[in-house]
């Protein structure tokens, strides 16, 4: 599994992911880059709320709870945690 | 003996309030920005014979994204022109909390750097390069310990040179592609002629470029009876700045 590219929405609980490209579009991007999801950066799938969404990650040393929207048009590489 | 004004700047939990509470201990006061519902706290502090008056501006990531407090405090910083900008990062994770900075320093030369919680950086294994980080960003950097009452002094040293004018710096230049920099180009002239020279002609440009429309709003509240519309079909240029 590690290794793979996946959207952020889809990686499991407790995997680190390296970003590897950002498709969000206009002013949401400028705040996702402000917040530390930049390309190259770790994030970390902290938790899930009960119905899925919103997902906490956490990335730059804080915790940021993203809705699926956002995170599915965001990539990442797999280099660990979370394969169960 | 004189009066400088210092606005603290930085991302939320950086421990800025920590060091706001330090310097200016029991001679402070909360207030109200002026139309908007965001809180902020004033206060003073002395530092050989210079009294400063410290204005505790919210947390915020960023000046661009439009977010009450984030407005509030970009439209301190250009418009109200403190003395100096005191720019606050946590240590232990710069590269996000440069973002704010560089952000700052677009917008003014008259800043300093104060990195704090440098005690929990060292605890972790990061090790600052002063010397590095102030010549890339070509202001003072202090590096301190709020909490750990560690380098006030220095900082206070740095906060002087900025403000009584010993030190000088031209705001960063930060060069973008080629199509955003000829955007810029572009408008700049049609900024200065629109806000004089008062303001950052090519910071404005920028959001312009970015299509920042609250920007927009402020300036034309800051500005009173001056139309600045020609500046707004300028925006329909279609290049979108994201960087």
């Amino acid at each position: 599994m590690a290794g793979a590219v996946i959207p952020l929405s889809e990686a499991v609980n407790g995997s680190k992911l390296v970003i590897s490209s950002i498709e969000v579009q206009g002013v949401l991007r400028r705040r996702l880059l402000d917040l530390g999801f930049v390309v190259g950066n770790a994030v970390e799938v902290l938790r899930r709320s009960p119905l899925g969404d919103p997902t906490a990650f956490r990335v730059s040393n804080t915790t940021i709870a993203l809705r699926r929207e956002e995170s599915e048009l965001i990539y990442g590489t797999l280099i660990g945690g979370g394969d169960k | 003996m004189s009066q400088f004004t210092v606005a603290f700047a930085g991302n939320p939990n950086t421990g800025k309030s920590t060091l706001f509470n330090l310097l200016t201990g029991l001679r402070q006061h909360t207030g109200n920005w002026a139309g908007k519902t965001v809180i902020t706290a004033e206060g003073e502090f002395t530092h050989n014979n210079h009294t400063y008056r410290a204005v505790d501006l919210p947390g915020t990531y960023s000046l661009y994204s439009n977010s009450a407090d984030e407005e509030a405090a970009r439209d301190y910083i250009i418009f109200e022109e403190p003395d100096v900008t005191l720019v606050v990062l946590d240590a232990t994770s710069l590269e996000r909390n440069l973002n704010l900075a560089l952000q700052v320093l677009e917008i003014t030369g008259r800043a300093v750097i104060c990195i704090n919680l440098i005690d929990e950086a060292r605890r972790l294994g990061i090790d600052i390069d002063l010397k590095a980080i102030s010549k890339r960003l070509g202001v003072p950097v202090a590096v301190i310990s709020a909490r750990g009452k560690i380098g006030i002094e220095a900082l206070l040293d740095q906060i002087e040179r900025v403000a009584t004018g010993a030190f000088t710096a031209q705001p960063l230049r930060i060069s973008y592609s080629d199509e955003i920099e000829q955007g810029i180009a572009e408008l700049i002239p049609m900024v200065e002629q629109t806000v004089g020279s008062r303001y950052p002609a090519r910071w404005i440009a920028l959001r312009l470029l970015d299509g920042d429309d609250s920007l927009l709003t402020s300036l034309k509240a800051h500005m009173g009876r001056q139309n600045i519309s020609g500046t707004k079909e300028v925006m329909a240029h279609g290049v979108t700045a994201c960087h």
